[in-house]
């Protein structure tokens, strides 16, 4: 039903938790552990420090581009928190809080960012797949991984993260529509953060929303304030219901913005007015979800205060580890392009090496 | 044993391996009901029924990309696309994924999935139906490409690639999917992805060829008998094997190489690079190439002088055997 109530047509978005933290939509505020409200908030201000310190590290020539996440932790992490331990989260690349909530490590998400492919190395209890940079490409192996769900009657679904910009790609189309005519267990959230590094969002498409393209895969759509958690956790829980009983993908259009840049290497201030980030600001979902959790008597600022020490902290910490043992080795980098390395690779292997005893070691800082 | 055309045994090599395994699907345009253009997987949605056996919306990308979930999430897709012209849309999840899954995620996302493609000229077909299109996928670290030239290396072949733990691109030469048939055994077998076949040794050159030229090398061969030559069947394109080649050019000192993919940058260039920096020395002349020329696959009015007939193999063996520094 809930998918009915909120028409993308008619400009309908789903909100429960204001920007000033206060529930506006008693009927639909969903009943949530009080365990899981604080994993939930604890994911969002790490997600926040990690990338307010990661983008230190990158200024400071200590990592590679960055991607930051400010203020769109909601949007994703209301999201996971609907989901169950068995689901799949199929990534773009602007995902980690997400990924935290899921069970990737801190370690894996900075180890990435830092150039070095074990990060994508993910416990192998956690069904995430590896960032995805080639735009849009993603839906197709969401489809994919929730087609195999099904045909092995798994109980899981899939939930898969595209940007805004993404749904202009011919693949997001190819990908809605295979998981829409077989019925797939698919959840696709778009996080719409209004800009495609520069190209704003009316560029992307000319509908009016995103959400309203699910009409054209038979599929519901709904908007949902995505700086909201909690509409965000009732929307992914509703369109896995949908999935679990069989009836098909859901399209879930997350309205938020990103605060930061695209990447480090992007300048916002070329494209975007001040005034339109400082509007946003406003609706911080960190700021709004703590007022809620203070109201509902399970936080308080002197433990938030706690928190935001520990979490700086751990990302101190966790980034200093990776630093000391990101290093990759030469072998590494041809074991793993087949199961066993090709005569071809081996024998490339053994000329680089012969080159480098002849030659000395190579510098690889 | 039993007599088999290339179609049929690739049919049965599916057939087999469904049976066998219960992970593996089969799907693409048309391949379910229909059971493919070609009829490459006919019978096969009746046997193994619509959910491992479907037709997809027309979507290569989708195609190949839905099969890197699959193969994530434990799956075995076998996956075709309808013509290897048509196989350029899904060319982003191949070489962007396909190819480098097992990497990105450092071995703990194996992709066991099989990309099937008819390819090649000489069918009288419409633009993009003809195409040979083995550079684009070879030059691709990550990916293992395959084309048998026999109703037994068809079969052989297909069931090596389906065990294999990494995608393999099966590019099938339709011009002699019913060209001929073979004896092939009835139960299941695998030739080894990576190892070429020697189809007949001798001593004065080495030609290599694959997919439907073989046939057309050892008809060339007939016309100049005067010539022992060794044919090889290169069946896997990548990775290749380095060490049949070697050993026969060393052996004969002089090579021609066939196919009918266009010519530059082409796996001809490649072999000879690596004749030359592996057996140099050994050289009685200069290698050469017959191929494609580097123009679009003309339409059937213009095709026959794009196709590599015996007699214009005939003519390179001896003017190679003819070879005076």
């Amino acid at each position: 039903m809930l998918f009915e109530n909120f028409d993308p047509l008619k400009g309908e978005m789903l909100q429960i938790l204001n920007q000033e933290g206060l529930i506006v939509n008693d009927e639909l505020e969903p009943k949530i552990s009080k365990e899981t409200l604080l994993k939930m908030y604890r994911t969002m201000v790490l997600g926040r420090i990690a990338d307010e310190k990661a983008l230190q590290f990158q200024r400071q020539g200590r990592m590679l581009t960055y991607a930051p996440n400010i203020g769109q932790e909601a949007a994703q992490v209301g999201s996971m928190a609907a989901l169950s331990e068995q689901d799949w989260l199929v990534l773009a690349f602007r995902e980690s809080n997400a990924m935290l909530y899921k069970g990737v490590t801190l370690e894996q998400s900075f180890l990435y960012w830092y150039g070095n492919e074990n990060g994508s190395k993910y416990d192998e209890n956690v069904k995430v797949l590896p960032i995805n940079v080639p735009i849009g490409s993603q839906i197709n192996h969401a489809a994919g991984v929730a087609y195999a769900s099904k045909l092995q009657n798994k109980n899981e679904a899939t939930i898969v993260f595209i940007g805004d910009g993404g749904t202009s790609h011919g693949e997001f189309h190819e990908g809605m529509n295979f998981a829409a005519v077989f019925d797939l267990p698919m959840i696709t959230v778009i996080q719409n953060n209004h800009y495609a590094i520069s190209t704003p969002r009316h560029r992307a498409t000319k509908a009016k929303t995103l959400a309203q393209k699910a009409i054209a895969y038979g599929i519901p759509g709904i908007q949902v304030d995505g700086n909201d958690p909690l509409a965000m956790y009732l929307a992914v829980k509703t369109a896995r219901e949908r999935a679990m009983k069989n009836e098909g993908p859901t399209l879930i259009e997350a309205v938020t913005y990103r605060i930061g840049p695209h990447t480090t290497s992007d300048n916002p201030k070329l494209y975007r007015e001040d005034k339109e980030v400082e509007e946003w600001k406003k609706k911080d979902p960190i700021q709004r979800f703590k007022k809620y959790l203070i109201s509902k008597k399970y936080w308080t600022e002197e433990k938030d205060i706690i928190l935001q020490e520990e979490h700086k902290q751990t990302v101190l910490d966790t980034f200093k580890h990776v630093e000391e043992n990101g290093d990759v080795s030469l072998d590494e980098i041809f074991s793993y392009t087949y199961e066993s390395m090709t005569s071809n690779l081996k024998e490339q292997l053994a000329y680089y090496k012969e080159y480098l005893e002849k030659a000395g070691e190579k510098n690889v800082e | 044993m039993s007599n088999k055309t290339i179609l049929q045994s690739i049919n049965e090599a599916l057939d087999q391996s469904m049976d066998k395994d219960k992970t593996i699907v089969v799907y693409g345009e048309d391949v379910g009901f229909e059971g493919g253009v070609f009829r490459t997987t006919a019978g096969l949605q009746e046997k193994y029924g619509v959910e491992r056996v479907f037709d997809t919306p027309i979507a290569e990308a989708a195609i190949v990309g839905s099969a890197v979930g699959m193969a994530v999430n434990g799956l075995k897709p076998v996956v075709e696309m309808q013509f290897s012209g048509f196989s350029l849309p899904a060319f982003n999840q191949i070489a962007t994924h396909v190819a480098r899954f097992r990497n990105r995620s450092r071995g703990k996302y194996n992709l066991p999935l099989v990309i099937r493609m008819p390819y090649g000229g000489g069918v009288k077909a419409l633009e993009h139906h003809s195409e040979s299109l083995e550079t684009l996928y070879a030059h691709i670290p990550g990916l293992k490409l395959v084309i048998p030239s026999t109703p037994y290396d068809a079969k052989g072949l297909m069931i090596a690639a389906i065990n294999d733990p990494d995608p393999v691109i099966f590019m099938e030469p339709k011009r002699i999917y019913r060209a001929f048939k073979q004896e092939v055994p009835d139960e299941m077998y695998e030739i080894p992805i990576g190892k070429a076949r020697i189809v007949n040794p001798g001593n004065d050159i080495t030609i290599i060829a694959w997919g439907a030229l073989i046939r057309e090398v050892e008809k060339a061969v007939k016309l100049v008998p005067e010539v022992n030559a060794e044919i090889i069947d290169l069946r896997t394109i990548s990775p290749i094997d380095h060490e049949t080649i070697i050993n026969s050019v060393k052996k004969t000192g002089r090579v021609l190489i066939v196919h009918e993919a266009v010519k530059s940058f082409g796996p001809g260039a490649e072999l000879i690079s690596i004749i030359n920096e592996k057996a140099f020395l050994y050289l009685e002349a200069a290698p050469r190439r017959l191929t494609g020329f580097d123009i679009t696959v003309p339409l059937p009015k213009g095709e026959p002088y794009f196709i590599i007939e015996p007699e214009q193999i005939a003519y390179e063996i001896k003017s190679i055997m003819s070879f005076k520094a």
